[in-house]
């Protein structure tokens, strides 16, 4: 075998361990049918920590690019390895105390959520057209069918159908978008489009059908981050799915989907001198100035439709589309202040939000209903998820001491250091709509009264998991210096062949 | 004699009769089929500037992965439909319509 793949596979390890484990619980799950239950799930929970492990292994690696320039191994794309398999992990734990799911045979479920995993990671890495469609087909068509996981329930069924249709147009258009990229760069790789770039390939008549080709793939990445208005199938998904994926939906795909687009607009679209931090623009397309729209319009858009909606997961699923516009505001700042406030976001985003599902999850499982009127009284019925539920929905809005205003505080003040201080001030003001529907929640819970006084039980499980996301989105801000260290060391994109 | 222009106006046509094809048609095996026209342009155009343009077989290679992917996806997707046509007994989308607001 070639010397250079031998030593590219010993730094290919979270992958060759999530593919080993795919490949273990669907053996598991078909050979020992008396135990397959707990099997695997514990296949599944051991192959996602070990892949975890060898993740963070990864990091301080010299950066470099994995099997002749196919995948990338930065700073960067090591981040987004352990962020995606965490978010992964955190999923995978509060399947089984999901009354959705629990009742079916989850061997398919855990090998699907691993195989979308393996491909997200793939994908946030990817430094190749080709690589970057493959994986992000292969998130697309493991969602599908994680969507449609309830395959006798009408909801389910009608959401997979729609997030299928959806998804097979918005790659479909990417795919073509790409291959006119392709045509007029002729390379796949993105470091070697930006060298075309340079010498003035796309120049001329010919950066009328460059823009045309970059809005086509923005539909592609669009729909994985559900930004405006490749948002259509987000809030039918995110209320017909069940819950644990609406969850796995909102966090992992979306974090993917900022990671590639970051990867292929700086390192594909933009240059950048070693060491300062600072892009620069190679394309003749204005690609910032389209993702500065498309974020005031998905934040806008997101927060206003949120407010008249009284489903947790439609409103939910509304809230996930203003943040990606928030998101959306780091990533159009061409330096690694920029890149740096999406990281910090994400990792915010990925307690508040996940918490938040949780205690869907938990009353869900109780009362048997999603309408926020079913919130009212929580408080008496149950003190720990109400406090825990006002907590992520604090948060949510960006109130100090949580976590989310450490997030937000990050994306404005990239924006404000940029001189986009407007777009932060549209951010601001968005923040204040958006208080509107979380403070809803918080007053149907505590204020509001409800005839229905039972306990709602709380298994021991989702206890832990519950106080895994509460303590850091209560006290992240605490650890600042560690977040900003951790993003800080994690900008770092390789820009070679 | 058939040049780069030609393909690429082959494949742009075959792409907007099937962004078409999937904006009006109310059956979900339509919409597959427009989809299918759609990668089925995209696969055209890589094919003629991998010839014509950049002169490399990477754009061929490209071509059968997505050849391959479009199987992977017609095949969930058919199993998709095909569940809804249990529970619905049709598989026209506008009976697919209880989650909207």
């Amino acid at each position: 075998m070639n010397p250079q793949i031998l030593s590219d596979l010993k730094q290919f390890h979270p992958e060759i361990i999530l593919t080993a484990s795919v490949l273990l619980v669907v053996i598991g799950d078909i050979a020992l049918v008396r135990i397959r239950r707990t099997l695997t799930f514990i296949l599944a929970a051991a192959g996602l920590i070990a892949a975890l492990i060898a993740g963070i292994r990864l990091f301080g690696q010299d950066p470099g690019t994995l099997f002749f320039g196919v995948l990338s191994l930065d700073p960067m794309s090591v981040f987004f390895k352990t962020f995606l398999i965490l978010t992964s992990l955190f999923i995978l734990f509060s399947v089984p105390g999901s009354k959705e799911l629990s009742r079916r045979n989850l061997g398919e479920f855990y090998a699907l959520l691993l195989g979308v995993t393996l491909a997200m990671v793939l994908l946030a890495a990817s430094a190749d057209m080709l690589m970057l469609y493959l994986a992000l087909e292969t998130v697309s068509i493991g969602s599908y069918i994680l969507v449609g996981y309830l395959r006798n329930e009408r909801q389910s069924n009608e959401a997979s159908l729609k997030y299928l249709l959806f998804g097979a147009i918005a790659t479909g258009t990417m795919l073509y978008g790409m291959t006119v990229i392709y045509g007029l760069t002729g390379t796949t790789k993105l470091a070697a489009i930006r060298e075309a770039f340079l010498q003035g390939a796309a120049a001329g008549n010919n950066s009328a059908m460059l823009l045309i080709a970059t809005v086509m793939v923005l539909a592609g990445f669009g729909f994985k981050m559900a930004a405006v208005p490749f948002h259509f199938w987000c809030p039918d998904v995110y209320t017909g799915a069940p819950t644990p994926v609406t969850a796995f939906l909102s966090i992992g795909p979306k974090a993917a989907g900022f990671a590639v687009l970051m990867r292929f607009f700086f390192t594909g679209f933009s240059g950048s001198a070693p060491g300062t931090g600072m892009y620069s623009g190679v394309s003749p397309v204005y690609w910032n100035a389209i993702l500065i729209l498309i974020s005031v319009v998905t934040m806008t858009l997101g927060n206003i439709a949120a407010l008249r909606q009284e489903n947790m997961k439609r409103m939910l699923a509304y809230s996930s589309i203003a943040h990606a516009g928030y998101i959306l505001m780091g990533a159009v700042v061409l330096n690694s202040q920029g890149l740096q406030s999406v990281l910090v976001y994400l990792v915010t985003y990925l307690f508040m939000n996940l918490g938040a599902f949780l205690v869907v999850i938990a009353v869900y499982n109780h009362t048997g209903s999603f309408d926020l009127n079913d919130y009212r009284g929580l408080m008496r019925r149950s003190p720990f998820l109400t406090v825990a539920m006002s907590f992520f929905m604090l948060s949510l809005m960006g109130i100090p001491p949580f976590a989310g205003f450490l997030g937000k505080l990050y994306v404005f003040g990239a924006a404000v250091n940029n001189n986009l201080a407007w777009l932060a001030v549209v951010g601001a003001l968005n923040s204040v709509v958006a208080i509107y529907y979380y403070a809803r929640v918080i007053k149907a819970m505590v204020i509001e009264e409800s005839s229905d006084t039972t306990r709602v039980p709380l298994s021991l499980a989702s206890q832990i998991l519950l106080w895994l996301m509460l303590l850091p989105t209560a006290g992240l801000m605490f650890f600042w210096s560690g977040v900003e260290r951790l993003t800080k060391a994690s900008v770092a994109l390789f820009m070679g062949l | 004699m058939i040049g780069l222009s030609h393909y690429l106006i082959v494949s742009a046509a075959l792409f907007s009769f099937g962004i078409l094809c999937v904006l009006t048609r109310k059956n979900a095996i339509n919409v597959l089929m427009g989809i299918e026209l759609i990668l089925n342009a995209a696969n055209l155009n890589l094919v003629a500037f991998s010839k014509y343009s950049s002169g490399k077989i990477d754009g061929q290679i490209f071509a059968i992965f997505i050849i391959v992917v479009a199987a992977a996806e017609a095949a969930v997707a058919l199993a998709i439909i095909l569940s809804m046509y249990r529970i619905l007994r049709s598989v026209n989308l506008d009976r697919a319509d209880t989650l909207k607001g």
